[in-house]
């Protein structure tokens, strides 16, 4: 079976963020970067696979340069090897850029399966996937929790996690796109062995087809501003309570 | 994987003598992606070891030996070892950054570099094949824990006069007897190097596995700290040990000794690095959260100025850490990775650093780590936060490997030897030194800028250690090895001296390359500079007045005030700058 996994490298968890002078990104000149975590996920729901199915895992990934730490860390927990869509127009661009960037470089390929990560921990819109997927001609489904394909590699059946703690099976053939929910199975370390392995395999860079897609932008990025307004409710505890619902519903349209 | 770029490796101790060129000068910053990604797991996995902190610090010695093996899985234990017995023969920045990342965790960075360190080196480089087939590839993965025993109660410092003998037998096996003190993972290795005299006279190196008929352990030392590692007594009753567990030659033991420890205090001087780093960031945190009269307490000048200080000396040390791996690198570049002799011989002429690594790394972590415990105040003395096990766990880092009164008198010892042999060109700097400093002196030009400026206080910083070191060699000639003070004050600047130099030299390269936070590497330097000029000067005056004294010292003072007219830096201003940047990352922020 032939898997593809798309990563995508963010801004590590406990950088500072700070709005960019342009307010439409953060500031990530000098930021250090990491493995969006979905997708760390998603690569060793790959590399399990192949460990039980055999076949080959393929690191796609789209951004500037930089990205090249996340495609060779990828490499080095036991990825084969790596398509890289390199163009400094697709860093911090949205899913239908990237999407689109990964497609092209993609679908010559003809893989059997294609994962992603449910979401990215930057913009977090969860849409990359399911554009992909749409891009690619093939049928998805999303927040997956288990893959288990068929004996015959014909088709395959995925759990998908719902609201409430409910969850759904959901049979689907193949070719087919997945996005992966975090913390699904257990992540492996890079080894050393690993590591140096990966000096060995081939990352084919290519570069953007056209100009990055601008369907969706970011138009301004700020801080969320902090108030401490209080209100004290007068009243019996019955009646405040009352009144307390009664704001929350009509001013504050929580409820 | 190497280290790429050093065309020509300066030779050990030449930064002494002059401005070495930048181009071989290993930073951080030149680190491969492949030491990146190594350093990534190594972090990973010491995050995993400080999750079971308070458990390992129960004893409970198989956690110890499960996580041993874990990282033997990764890897980690691999880096020394050839490929033929198990290894992955990588180059020595790689093992500094492992011993970096498990520098955080006390107790299991103690067992870990007992193991990597002390037991599975000895068998890489003087072992023979079969020893090393038969042993390398168990102790790789974790499977066999290895332990060294060397010191004696009599005889810690004074290592060779131990007292445990090894009687010859008629079939060419050795009767060990005697007891080993203070053998860190003594109470559950399986595999022990140890040191005895054979015939009463011949110090040698053995493999004594923990099965063979009278080894035995006593119990558990109580300890100041590192309570998660074991250490015991190792006793040795009358133990038969096989003609094939020798390990080097019969009276070669110090070779074996003194190589291991070579290495050893470089590893260690790389694994305090990460312990500062660590504790930077805990600082940081803390600062930033706890509110004294209405603000944080990163708010006040004088917690910013401890926090600065942290960052500028644990940049000091970090840069020369790598500085000196590139060199032992840079030495083996190309070299058969099963060489053992070439190894020995690149990590003898990288000694005098090794051993600068070993004082300076074990003193900055425990001034890092007693500011920390001042951050965090109250509860800094209290077991609810890590401080104050961080500091007592670091203490014994002054105290083992050769401590470092010991490793202060081999600095400038084995400096003057390297002179006298003819490897460093040390009495003609120092001549000439003599007859620059009685010539008329003219005005010199003003640096441009606060590194330029610290780039030449570095300068003036070799001078007056090669002033101190030349002026040791001529009032004492054959007899200086006699002077423990005068020599301790020549390694205090020559310490201080390569630590200002690689810190300058990273801080360069990063301002040449243009990279984002040069500026904050800059301030680091600058502030690190300004606290060595003022010590070497102090320093060189008690060590002046030791040698001379009347007009002649009155001429040296004179001499020396030429030296060091360093003007101060505003370090109040560049400490503040270095804190408010850790305490925005929350980590170390360089």
């Amino acid at each position: 079976m032939k898997t593809a996994v798309c990563i995508k490298q963010v801004v590590t968890r406990d950088w500072p963020l700070r709005p960019a002078e342009s307010a439409t990104w953060v500031r990530d000149d000098d930021a250090s970067f990491e493995m969006n975590e979905p997708d760390a996920y998603a690569l060793e729901e790959a590399l399990r696979l192949k460990e039980r199915h055999g076949g080959e895992v393929v690191v796609c990934s789209a951004g500037p340069a930089r990205i090249s730490q996340v495609i060779r860390e990828a490499l080095a927990r036991g990825a084969d090897r790596a398509i890289h869509v390199e163009s400094d127009a697709l860093s911090a661009a949205g899913a239908d850029a990237v999407a689109a960037a990964l497609a092209a470089a993609m679908q010559d390929e003809s893989f059997d399966l294609v994962l992603t990560g449910l979401q990215s921990d930057d913009q977090g819109f969860g849409q990359t996937g399911v554009v992909l997927a749409e891009r690619l001609g093939l049928p998805h489904a999303t927040i997956i929790m288990e893959v288990d394909i068929a004996a015959d590699g014909a088709g395959l059946r995925v759990k998908r996690e719902l609201e409430s703690g409910w969850f759904q099976w959901v049979a689907m053939p193949l070719p087919a796109l997945l996005t992966i929910q975090s913390g699904i199975n257990q992540l492996r370390y890079a080894t050393l062995r690993g590591i140096m392995a990966a000096k060995r395999k081939e990352i084919r860079t290519v570069p953007l087809d056209g100009v990055a897609s601008q369907g969706q932008r970011i138009l301004e990025l700020y801080v969320p501003e902090k108030t401490s307004a209080t209100r004290f409710i007068d009243g019996s505890a019955p009646e405040a309570a009352r009144e307390l619902v009664r704001l929350l519903r009509e001013e504050a349209r929580v409820l | 994987m190497t280290t790429t770029a050093i065309e020509t490796v300066p030779r050990g101790g030449e930064w002494l003598l002059e401005a070495a060129p930048q181009e071989t000068i290993f930073t951080p910053e030149r680190m491969t992606e492949e030491h990146r990604l190594i350093q990534q797991t190594a972090q990973e996995f010491t995050n995993e070891v400080a999750g079971h902190t308070e458990q390992l610090e129960t004893k409970d010695w198989d956690l110890t030996r499960e996580l041993l093996r874990r990282a033997g899985e990764l890897g980690l234990l691999a880096t020394d070892v050839p490929e033929a017995y198990g290894g992955l023969a990588l180059d020595k920045a790689s093992a500094a950054v492992i011993a970096g990342c498990l520098g955080q965790c006390g107790s299991f960075s103690a067992t870990y570099g007992a193991h990597a360190n002390l037991a599975i080196l000895p068998i890489r480089m003087f072992g023979t094949d079969e020893q090393k087939q038969r042993y390398l590839p168990s102790l790789v993965t974790g499977e066999t824990v290895g332990a060294y025993c060397l010191s004696e109660a009599g005889s810690g410092s004074d290592a060779l006069g131990a007292k445990a003998r090894a009687a010859r037998q008629a079939d060419g096996s050795f009767v060990l007897n005697g007891e080993k003190m203070w053998i860190t993972n003594g109470g559950f290795a399986d595999l022990y190097i140890v040191f005895a005299k054979v015939d009463g006279e011949h110090f040698t190196a053995f493999i004594v596995e923990r099965g063979f008929d009278g080894v035995s352990t006593g119990k558990e030392e109580h300890k100041m700290g590192l309570h998660g590692s074991s250490t015991t007594p190792v006793v040795l009753q009358d133990v038969r040990v096989p003609a094939d567990n020798l390990l080097g030659e019969v009276g070669k033991g110090h070779k074996v000794a003194f190589n291991v420890l070579n290495y050893g205090r470089f590893k260690l001087g790389a694994s305090t690095v990460g312990g500062a780093r660590g504790a930077i960031g805990e600082s940081a945190r803390y600062a930033a959260s706890r509110r004294q009269f209405g603000q944080p307490i990163a708010s006040f000048g004088a917690v910013k100025h401890k926090i600065g200080g942290m960052v500028a000396r644990t940049y000091a040390l970090e840069s020369m850490v790598f500085r000196t791996v590139g060199l032992i690198d840079g030495t083996l570049e190309g070299v058969d990775p099963g060489d053992g002799g070439a190894i020995l011989r690149a990590l003898e002429e990288y000694a005098v650093e090794s051993s600068i690594l070993k004082v300076a790394g074990s003193e900055t972590l425990h001034d890092v780590l007693d500011e920390n415990v001042q951050i965090h105040g109250g509860n800094g003395f209290v077991r609810d936060y890590p401080a104050e096990r961080h500091y007592r766990d670091s203490r014994v880092n002054r105290i083992f490997e050769g401590t470092n009164e010991i490793n202060r008198l081999l600095i400038p010892g084995m400096l003057v030897k390297r002179a006298v042999k003819g490897d460093l060109a040390l009495i003609p700097a120092a001549k000439k030194l003599q007859d620059e400093l009685l010539a008329p002196s003219g005005a010199a030009a003003a640096p441009d800028g606060p590194l330029e400026a610290a780039a030449a206080a570095v300068g003036m910083f070799r001078k007056v250690g090669l002033a101190v070191i030349g002026l040791a060699m001529q009032t004492y000639g054959q007899k200086l090895s006699e002077q423990q003070e005068v020599l301790s004050f020549a390694a205090d600047i020559v310490i201080d001296t390569y630590a200002a130099d690689s810190a300058v030299a990273r801080a360069r390269a990063a301002a040449a390359s243009g990279a984002t936070g040069a500026d904050l590497q800059a301030d680091a330097a600058a502030s690190y500079v300004d606290g060595a000029a003022m010590r070497i000067e102090a320093t060189a005056r008690s060590a002046f007045a030791a040698m001379a004294e009347g007009d002649e010292l009155r001429t040296r003072l004179a001499g020396l005030r030429r030296l060091l007219k360093v003007t101060p830096a505003n370090d109040v201003r560049l400490r503040r700058r270095l804190s408010d940047a850790a305490v925005e990352r929350g980590a170390y922020p360089l």
